[in-house]
């Protein structure tokens, strides 16, 4: 399905901001928030894994109902599983578009990376 | 046990300096008055801390000393062409200086995380001007209340309760029941939950909101029943109420500078609050998130005459977002060479830019744990500002405090200390270069 997503702070992310090799960092950013009637069309529940991607590229993020998004909207907290998939250009203001961005989203039979893999990953590949 | 009173709190822009810490044998014990975040920053300072410099060797790491370290820093930086230095907003502004100074005696090009938050603000600022005002201004005169695009309640979770809601101020003396709050945001967030009025915009839409905002105050009415998702008699509504406040103020957040339109969308807001002052006191001004980002852009606009993104290359500054901040140059493959202090870009960077900057020799100079410094060459551990050292640091609202020091770090050196070394490091090495090439 597509969909558009917003990144930005929550208290969990910056709770942990300063543990990023750690699993609470992962439980705090490593997540989709959903509105929970696209979840049910997508046959997905809570804690499952799915993987969103866009133009830049893909990552597994587990998936948590938001009632406070709308249909066709998504939220994942700012860090690198959501900026694995945010686009690289600035429009020449300096500023990635980390919010507004299309992606897709399916169910997925990955594995979540903590965020040290996850930048070693992208890193290096 | 020794208690500290008014203790400034180094994690967001509100800089709470009513903070009071309780240190027991060294250790901070106790700490009142702080939100989640800054109790945690408090109580938890001695955790995921980096304990000795460290140098690259292939895919391990080798424990240097502090002079090894340094000396490793400043042949990475006198060796690059094109050094980027980057973060600096969770630091002092005494650092600040000595790190502008460093990237003018290198020729390289310096930028902090206002290029990734509130650079397109800076943009707008530029072209329209800051009508703005000091949050103890907001906490005595606010009437009317709105965040827009912003989430305090997760960011700067004591923004509310010391400055804008609920505070009793001179003239707001029953505190929330004087005040009106609206937000305006694409989702509804813990803080929309708590607005008098909650107005939902539809992702990427919130330009052609304000617009319509500024179009009903001039002209009373628009030609369409609805704006970005926005009923027009809910716009209508809240024009009035603008206009009608004693004294407004529009907090803003990333959610304008991040999404489409970027430094545009926030152009129109103070654009707005412009044409608002034709008819009452209304105000802007931007939730900075680290607690001092905001010093970084106020030294480095005394220091070059620009706030953010400025490069050395020429000898002389040059300030061109889209060509000099940091994600712009890491994208192009314009630098060959970094020095990170104070922030984790590659942990808030897009992956495109992270790559490059883990290809470049990089230095990394940070308290803690980042994953920045998984990819670095060079790692050094530093004092925690504002609780290991004092400094000087900027609230969201340009005022200046003074950081204490709460607790000792033995056998750290300050971001200071570190960064005074490099640069007398690398002035060493530039002038004996000079010499060969003059003997030559």
């Amino acid at each position: 399905m597509e969909f558009i997503l917003i990144t930005g702070r929550t208290m969990h992310q910056g709770e942990t901001i300063h543990q990023k090799c750690s699993e609470e960092y992962m439980k705090a950013c490593a997540i989709c928030e959903m509105n929970p009637e696209d979840m049910k069309e997508m046959g997905v529940k809570e804690g499952d894994v799915v993987r969103v991607s866009s133009e830049a590229g893909e990552v597994d993020v587990y998936v948590k109902p938001c009632e406070g998004l709308d249909r066709g909207v998504v939220f994942i907290p700012m860090g690198p599983w959501a900026n694995a998939v945010i686009p690289a250009g600035t429009d020449s203001t300096g500023m990635p578009s980390f919010k507004g961005i299309r992606v897709r989203i399916e169910k997925s039979d990955g594995m979540v990376l903590r965020a040290d893999e996850l930048v070693m990953r992208y890193a290096y590949d | 046990m020794p208690t500290i009173e008014d203790v400034v709190c180094p994690f967001c822009g509100c800089l709470c300096d009513d903070i009071v810490v309780r240190v027991e044998n060294g250790e901070i014990r106790e700490v009142e008055n702080a939100c989640k975040f800054g109790a945690h920053r408090f109580l938890t300072v001695k955790k995921h801390r980096i304990k000795r410099p460290m140098i690259r060797e292939g895919q391990e790491f080798k424990e240097v000393s502090y002079e090894e370290a340094i000396e490793r820093a400043v042949e990475i930086l006198t060796n690059a062409k094109k050094p980027l230095l980057y973060g600096f907003s969770s630091t002092s502004c005494e650092v600040h200086e000595v790190a502008i100074e460093l990237a003018e005696v290198l020729g390289a090009v310096i930028d902090n995380t206002a290029s990734v938050c509130h650079g397109p603000s800076v943009l707008a600022i530029q072209e329209v001007g800051y009508p703005s005002v000091t949050l103890g201004e907001v906490k005595n005169r606010a009437d009317l209340v709105v965040y827009w695009a912003c989430n305090p309640i997760h960011a700067h979770p004591r923004h509310m309760s010391r400055y804008t809601l609920f505070p009793r101020g001179m003239w707001t003396d029953k505190g929330k029941l004087d005040r009106f709050l609206v937000v305006v945001d694409v989702r509804r967030t813990e803080t929309a939950e708590m607005a008098d009025l909650f107005i939902k915009v539809k992702p990427g839409y919130d330009f052609e909101v304000l617009n319509a905002l500024r179009t009903i105050l001039r002209k009373g009415d628009i030609p369409t029943n609805e704006v970005g998702g926005v009923p027009k008699e809910t716009l209508k509504e809240l024009v009035e109420r603008m206009k009608n406040c004693k004294f407004g103020i529009i907090f803003f957040g990333v959610g304008l500078t991040m999404s489409r339109g970027k430094h545009r969308n926030i152009a129109e807001a103070i654009k707005l609050v412009r044409d608002l002052n034709d008819y009452t006191k209304f105000s802007i001004m931007a939730m900075r998130g680290h607690y001092n980002v905001t010093g970084f852009n106020e030294v480095l606009t005394w220091e070059s005459g620009f706030p953010f993104a400025v490069d050395f290359t020429r000898g002389y500054p040059w300030f061109n977002p889209g060509e000099t901040d940091a994600n712009s140059l890491l994208q192009n493959r314009d630098v060959d060479a970094a020095l990170v202090i104070a922030s984790d870009p590659a942990a808030h960077f897009p992956r495109e830019s992270v790559r490059y900057l883990a290809k470049i020799p990089l230095v990394v100079i940070d308290p803690f744990e980042s994953l920045t410094s998984k990819i670095a060459d060079v790692v050094i551990p530093s004092k925690v500002v504002g609780i290991e050292e004092e400094g000087s640091a900027y609230r969201m609202d340009a005022v200046p405090l003074r950081l204490k020091k709460i607790i000792e770090a033995e056998g750290l050196l300050s971001d200071l200390e570190i960064m005074e070394r490099i640069l007398e490091g690398v002035r060493r090495r530039l002038s004996k270069t000079r010499e060969a090439v003059a003997e030559r």
